[in-house]
């Protein structure tokens, strides 16, 4: 089932908060350069699969896990050390939460850390990395200015200018957009559509609009466990699992 | 209904007056100081009274020249502050990002308990345990020193220290965290660069109290810091600081004389100091609340 030329793969993954199960052996993988869309109703597991993928499920004291995730062929949680796992594979959050620092200070900030000080260098990544989130144009005249006088939109793109900074091979979005106006969330949707010749990305959200716009393929959760996975159009147009259907339909969630 | 109005009105006439009397009692004490304290400024220039060196209050002719209390307090104050404030912010990164379940709560606790401590008690400490303890450390002829009073405030300030910071911190929104935390930063990097800045106006806050209850201290001080009233010149000399010659001397002063009137000038330049602190420490937590 796993296939060998996945960027990552989860293999029979559970998860638990305390007593409550909240994965149930999910098996799948992520190909290289595409965007996988998880979608289903809340409490379905798609947030608690997305934090296993950079290990910050585990920042829960009430967190277990079982079963097994690879990336490049590696354990994610025996082969590699946690902050080497963030680095790799980025995350980019519901709620934009610029850091109370200036726009180049959010952007430099995971470079910063992982011990770059070459200002030329830092210089570039913060260019290169607005360019890419396309935000360079807005905000290249205040670069000092704090990051909260953007707005939502734009703070959002900065926090994916701030992931792509650290140089991450996969990104992570949890609901990006959910705080967004629809221009805002077209923005963002643009930006992710550029960014797949050079990332592998995970997608969830409560949007399946959203995730049939974006994604190549899309993962169907339902109470922790993955129900369907297929290439967007199948899903969308031909879904063999009824539950899917009724989703997808809007029949609940 | 008459009767419910007019009773609202009672109410409310009473809490506006309960609100206005602090505001009396307060401006009314400041003027009281005021009346009692410039008097010593017809016989002594102010210039004088602040920077003399020489407090001599009943020899003849008399010396109010506070600049050896100042110090004194200056002195004792700073070096509780360098020992607390480091310690405090540890001991409250501690409870509010390391220790979890029941540690946190009893460390939380504790340091509160600390706060109820009397001072006078931890005076008494000082004066059976730590000074013989400095005595025979740094081999002098008295452990009544200013470092034996600063390492006994630094106590009293901790409590206030650690439990303001420690709300600063928890007001740290978590998202922050897990932004850093996401961007590969160590849990260290994490408390370092993003939680201490985003909460550093609460910290300074906290500080500025701590401080100001360490500058209006009186029992322990006296206690502990042998009350030579002169211009130290280390941390292992006795000092005398500002509270602690109010209290001191009040009870022999005639009442109206200078020496009462020096007194009392002290009291409006501690008020003044502690006045400052506070609204440091006000516009500090007014800025946070501002963002």
């Amino acid at each position: 089932m796993v296939a060998s030329d996945a960027k990552m793969a989860a293999q029979e993954w559970s998860v638990w908060y305390g007593a409550t199960q909240a994965l149930r052996a999910i098996t799948l993988d992520i190909l290289p350069r595409e965007i996988l869309g998880i979608i289903g109703p809340a409490n379905s597991g798609k947030t608690s699969f997305l934090r296993s993928l950079n290990r910050m499920g585990e920042l829960n004291p009430r967190f277990r896990c079982a079963g097994r995730i690879w990336l490049d062929g590696k354990d994610l949680y025996q082969g590699l050390d946690s902050q080497q796992v963030r680095c790799r594979v980025g995350i980019v959050f519901a709620l934009p939460l610029p850091l109370p620092l200036s726009i180049r200070e959010n952007v430099v900030y995971g470079p910063r850390v992982r011990g770059i000080r070459d200002r030329r260098r830092l210089d570039q990544l913060l260019e290169q990395s607005l360019r890419a989130a396309s935000l360079w144009d807005e905000v290249k005249d205040r670069l000092d200015l704090p990051a909260m006088r953007l707005s939502g939109g734009q703070q959002q793109r900065l926090c994916i200018a701030r992931t792509l900074a650290m140089e991450p091979e996969v990104i992570l979005f949890d609901e990006p957009c959910s705080g967004l106006d629809p221009i805002s969330t077209a923005k963002v949707e643009e930006t992710m559509v550029q960014l797949k010749s050079r990332y592998t990305m995970v997608l969830v959200t409560n949007n399946t609009k959203q995730a049939a716009r974006v994604s190549d393929r899309v993962a169907f959760f339902l109470m922790g466990e993955l129900i369907e996975l297929d290439r967007t159009g199948v899903m969308f147009t031909t879904p063999r699992d009824s539950r899917t259907n009724d989703y997808l339909t809007g029949r609940f969630g | 209904m008459r009767w419910r109005q007019a009773r609202e009105w009672v109410i409310e006439q009473l809490i506006r007056a309960s609100g206005i009397s602090s505001i009396v009692m307060v401006v009314l004490i400041f003027a009281f100081l005021l009346k009692e304290g410039l008097a010593v400024f017809q016989t002594v220039p102010l210039g004088d009274f602040l920077a003399g060196q020489r407090w001599y209050p009943i020899s003849e002719p008399p010396r109010f020249g506070i600049l050896p209390l100042l110090c004194g307090s200056a002195l004792v104050t700073g070096g509780a502050a360098l020992l607390s404030v480091p310690l405090s912010i540890a001991s409250a990164l501690c409870i509010s990002e390391i220790a979890k379940g029941w540690a946190k709560e009893a460390l939380k606790t504790g340091i509160e308990l600390f706060a109820a401590i009397p001072s006078v008690v931890l005076g008494f400490i000082g004066v059976t345990v730590l000074a013989p303890l400095i005595r025979q450390a740094f081999h002098l002829p008295t452990g009544l020193t200013a470092l034996t009073g600063s390492i006994t405030l630094a106590f009293m300030a901790m409590p206030t220290i650690v439990s303001i910071t420690e709300d600063a911190l928890s007001a740290v929104p978590r998202g922050y965290r897990e932004a850093a935390v996401a961007l590969g930063a160590t849990r260290w990097q994490m408390m370092t660069r993003v939680l201490l800045p985003a909460a550093a106006s609460g910290i300074v806050a906290a500080v500025m109290l701590g401080v100001g209850r360490v500058i209006g201290e009186t029992m322990a001080v006296m206690m502990l810091t042998g009350n030579a009233a002169v211009i130290p010149h280390s941390l292992l000399q006795p000092v005398r600081t500002l509270t602690a010659t109010i209290a001191a001397e009040m009870g022999e002063t005639v009442r109206g004389s200078d020496h009462y009137s020096a007194l009392f000038a002290i009291g409006i330049v501690l008020f003044a100091i502690s006045f400052s602190i506070n609204l440091v420490a006000d516009l500090f937590l007014h800025r946070t609340r501002a963002r």
